[in-house]
């Protein structure tokens, strides 16, 4: 009896560091905005992270937050705060639960929920302007927010 | 530091900047009078209606917010590349068309009298109630009362026409009506404007409201107003009509877009048409 508990226990510890343990939009756990666990169970990738904050069909954070530490970087927007320190701002599950959905944070943000499914008005498939497919997939991936966290977390002053 | 915290201390540094006078005013619109053909003024900013109050203090035409040479290409037509078009919608003025073997010219006669101030009014409600944009009284005509095929919204002959037809209130200002039978268009308009459509959840409020003169990527925002329109865009080499440019900032928001001279996008034409009272019609604003 003792000896199923504790294989059980094992199990689920293993599970939660396998990408199998992927949390899907709808089970995120909050707490007052910020997300504890890892969605994916996969350490995030930096430099992937900060590829997907710059591209248009991705994350396209630069589209209104400046990042000084990514001077390359042509046209940064400045409708939202710059990110410069954010790592020392915010732990690791705020800055998961900004970018997962910021209205859980920011009362009524513009910035968009990146692994969020709805509900929405007109939600759309994608910038084709035609009606979303039924199962309309979050804007990143688990792992993809994984990675953008990954490279916010190295935003220090 | 708490959430709330570091929500204040931005307030605060956003504060600072406004005092210092950086930041927005910087990115804000142009300092700049727009004089067409050295001869006519067409007033660019103006107070906010009075039903724009607690939303907007001042309204200023996109013409503001663009670069100093694309500014320049609507000071003259000699250099607005809508011309070559509108020339073509004043050749179709007087072109017979359609069964009843008549042009628009042998009803409405000179242009220049006859739709003067047209523009400035659209959209607008028609003698049954219905709001029709300014295409639907061109189509109205085509199909009615000269037994000719109605133009497609986007085609470039009701293009053509339209800028044809929007010169002619050149100066003049914005004078929709709001009250009356188009109150409860204008409402529903106005709605849409607040609505935070699509994936992104965005507002045309969240862009032309809250963020005009701010960079999102390279685009400087601009109060989104109509005054201009139809406006000739260098990137696509070709006129965009007002419901086409609603189409591509619905599409923006990975939203269904509605479809060009839909019901809805009329009711918003007419609510962000009144957002523009105080500017002048401008007869063919150019964009980058
Ligand atoms: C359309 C605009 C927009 C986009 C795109 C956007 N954001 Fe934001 N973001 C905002 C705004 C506005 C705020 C400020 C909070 C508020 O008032 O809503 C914000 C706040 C934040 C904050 C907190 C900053 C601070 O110092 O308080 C972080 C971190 C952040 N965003 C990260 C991201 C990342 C990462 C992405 C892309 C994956 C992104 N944002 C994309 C608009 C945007
Ligand atoms: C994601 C941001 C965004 C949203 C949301 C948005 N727009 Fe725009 N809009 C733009 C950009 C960028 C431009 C081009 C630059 C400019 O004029 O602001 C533009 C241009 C326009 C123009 C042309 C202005 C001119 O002078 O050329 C109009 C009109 C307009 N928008 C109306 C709307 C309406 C109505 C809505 C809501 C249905 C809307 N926009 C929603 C970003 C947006």
């Amino acid at each position: 009896m003792k000896r199923h508990v504790v294989m059980a226990a094992f199990a689920a510890a293993l599970a939660a560091g396998s990408a199998g343990a992927e949390v899907a939009p709808a089970d995120v756990k909050w707490d007052e905005g910020a997300i504890a666990q890892s969605l994916s169970g996969v350490a995030g990738d930096p430099d992937s992270g900060a590829k997907i904050m710059t591209t248009n069909a991705l994350g396209n954070c630069v589209a209104c937050h400046q990042i000084s530490a990514m001077p390359t970087v042509q046209f940064q927007g400045d409708i939202a705060p710059a990110l410069d320190g954010a790592a020392d701002r915010y732990s690791e599950a705020q800055l998961r639960g900004i970018v997962v959905d910021a209205k859980h944070t920011f009362e009524a943000s513009f910035m968009p929920g990146m692994y969020k499914t709805g509900p929405f008005i007109r939600p759309g498939d994608a910038y084709t302007g035609k009606a979303a497919p039924a199962d309309l997939p979050p804007i990143l991936d688990a792992q993809q927010i994984e990675d953008v966290v990954a490279y916010l977390l190295t935003l220090k002053e | 530091m708490s959430l709330r915290n570091s929500r204040n201390k931005i307030a605060a540094t956003a504060f600072a900047a406004l005092v210092l006078g950086l930041g927005p005013a910087l990115a804000g619109p142009a300092d700049d009078t727009l004089v067409v053909n050295e001869d006519v003024t067409i007033v660019t900013r103006a107070p906010a209606a009075a039903h724009l109050d607690g939303h907007l203090k001042e309204v200023y035409s996109g013409w503001l917010f663009r670069e100093d040479e694309t500014r320049k290409m609507q000071k003259d037509d000699f250099d607005n590349p809508n011309f070559v078009f509108l020339e073509q919608g004043l050749d179709a003025w007087s072109a017979v068309d359609g069964s009843e073997g008549k042009s628009c010219a042998n009803c409405h006669e000179d242009i220049a009298d006859s739709m003067a101030g047209v523009r400035a009014t659209m959209p607008k409600v028609n003698a049954k109630g219905d709001l029709w944009s300014m295409e639907d009284y061109i189509n109205d005509c085509r199909t009615n009362r000269m037994g000719a095929e109605a133009w497609k919204w986007n085609s470039a002959d009701m293009k053509n026409m339209t800028l044809a037809i929007s010169l002619q209130s050149r100066g003049m200002p914005v004078n929709v009506a709001i009250d009356g039978p188009a109150q409860a268009f204008w409402e529903k308009g106005k709605e849409m404007y607040y609505t935070r459509f699509g994936q992104l959840e965005m507002s045309c409020a969240n862009c032309h409201e809250d963020n005009f003169g701010n960079y999102i990527r390279a685009d400087h925002l601009s109060q989104g107003q109509v005054n201009g329109f139809p406006v000739y865009r260098l990137k696509d080499s070709g006129v965009v009509s007002i419901h086409q440019r609603f189409v591509g900032c619905v599409r923006d928001t990975r939203a269904e877009t509605f479809a060009a001279g839909s019901q809805e996008f009329r009711e918003l034409e007419l609510y962000v048409a009144s957002r523009g009272m105080g500017l002048e019609i401008e007869g063919a604003g150019v964009r980058p």
